[in-house]
């Protein structure tokens, strides 16, 4: 039997690490926090979270060393989900002071468009594009909390799983691989949150023991 | 589309919720995490917590309860109340909080919503305004004046006016409790919400005088209300969230709600 799935949280002064350690506690992962490359070691699954602008999270993430690390781990196909500001960074660049960004998706991040007001905060409804283990027990339509002004526009459509609207619609959730993205906040999202990370929680499970159990 | 919310509010001195009249006869009424994780699974969209601890008593009680709370209901939090600088909002919003929000501070020193919507972005902050009308003057316009301190001082700062001038100043969103109707259950000064609303383009919270879940009907249609708080009517459990909600629902208003099966 193996123990709880060790999840490492990435702690680069761009987020409120409560709510999502103890988020994913509820959902029965081991957490820890992360703030440079050592603190990844021995995690089963990186979750990078964030709020606030584009170019000085990069810059904090290089400043703690966290950059090339995170690249590599995604390189090897090992899980990783990013909430948020932690989501957008996945991409090539933000228009948001038209930072660089980790490369690690092919698009950029851009502005709401036609957006009634900005930033979008609040709780809105996250519809499916297509199915995915991420949303297993969440009904279509289920509402999230989001806190942004931006979000990615990724060049390959088929990584899109959910879209949200408002103005015109955006992407709110994206996977690709063992790569997931976020745009609203699942640790502020109640119990359809919750079930999100669980489901995370589950994924890694599932790809952190493959061979044993078949 | 985004949801018109319900923010149940939490009195809270000294680290426990209290239920009184004007800081007067308070009662214990519980554990602020424990009660918050309540509404959160009953279908909070929010909480908010106001600290009405005596200044004096502080001692860092209320980040305590903002951890244990941030740790236990997964929903934002706002805490009012006592927090007067960028560097105590900053602890505020370290413990777990996701915003904060000013009264009688930011009528004292204004550019303290710049300051701190600056430093964390204006979605963090939140500018409460406790309003009271005026008697109107023959054919003039209602008007109602800003008063702090829980209504116990007044200030020669026209609300809507003040409302304008906070939003330039940089908060995210606004707080209107109107005095008149306070604790009285008998429904939302729409008049003066509508009268903010339409002049800003941030959210108004409604606050002020709930009585029952159509009050929180027309402060949304009639006040023009992005969200709706109350205390009084969640806390002594004479109306549920998920019936507000359900009301809501039944006026065509976009509300999140739970799923019925559990409620």
């Amino acid at each position: 039997m193996r123990g709880a799935v060790k999840i490492a949280v990435l702690d680069y002064g761009a987020a409120n690490m409560v709510s999502i350690t103890k988020a994913l506690a509820a959902v029965g992962a081991e957490v820890v926090v992360a703030e440079d490359p050592a603190g990844m070691v021995g995690a089963d699954a990186i979750v990078l979270p964030g709020v606030g602008a584009a170019a000085p999270a990069m810059v904090h993430l290089r400043e703690r060393g966290l950059v090339e690390p995170l690249r590599e781990w995604v390189r090897n196909g090992r899980p990783c989900l990013g909430i948020c500001l932690g989501f957008q960074l996945f991409f090539d660049a933000s228009d948001e002071a038209d930072a660089e960004a980790l490369g690690l998706l092919a698009g950029r991040t851009v502005g709401l468009v036609d957006a009634p007001t900005l930033p979008h905060i609040g709780w809105n409804s996250v519809d499916a594009v297509r199915a995915h283990p991420l949303f297993d027990g969440v009904a279509d339509g289920s509402y999230f909390y989001f806190v942004h002004s931006f979000a990615p526009a990724p060049s390959d459509e088929s990584i899109v799983v959910a879209r949200t609207t408002h103005g015109r619609p955006f992407v709110s959730a994206a996977a690709k691989g063992s790569l997931y993205g976020l745009q609203f906040h699942p640790e502020k999202s109640s119990d359809a949150g919750l079930q999100v990370l669980a489901n995370f929680v589950g994924l890694v499970a599932g790809a952190a023991a493959p061979a044993e159990v078949a | 589309m985004l949801a018109r919310r319900v923010i149940p509010c939490l009195d809270v001195a000294n680290g426990r919720v209290v239920k009184g009249t004007k800081f007067l006869d308070l009662t214990d009424e519980g554990d602020p995490a424990e009660l918050a994780e309540r509404y959160a699974h009953e279908g909070a969209d929010e909480i908010v917590f106001l600290d009405i601890t005596a200044a004096h008593e502080r001692r860092g009680t209320m980040l305590e309860v903002v951890r244990r709370t941030a740790s236990r209901a997964f929903v934002p939090l706002t805490v009012g109340g006592g927090v007067r600088s960028v560097d105590e909002m900053r602890d505020v919003l370290r413990a777990g909080a996701d915003k904060v929000s000013f009264n009688t501070a930011a009528v004292a020193t204004p550019s303290l919503l710049t300051d701190c919507a600056e430093r964390f972005g204006s979605q963090a902050v939140v500018c409460a305004i406790d309003a009271r009308r005026l008697p109107r003057e023959n054919d003039a316009k209602q008007r109602w004046e800003v008063v702090t301190h829980g209504g116990r001082r007044t200030t020669d700062l026209d609300a809507i006016d003040w409302a304008i001038r906070a939003v330039e100043l940089g908060v995210g969103e606004l707080l209107v409790t109107s005095m008149d109707r306070d604790g009285t259950r008998s429904g939302f000064d729409t008049e003066l919400l509508s009268a903010i609303a339409t002049r800003v383009r941030v959210p108004v919270i409604a606050s002020g005088g709930a009585a029952g879940p159509d009050d929180f009907v027309t402060a949304v249609r009639d006040g023009k209300a992005d969200a709706v708080l109350a205390a009084s009517i969640f806390h002594r459990r004479m109306h549920s969230i998920a019936e507000v909600k359900a009301a809501m629902a039944a006026a065509g208003l976009p509300v999140r709600r739970i799923e019925e099966s559990v409620a």
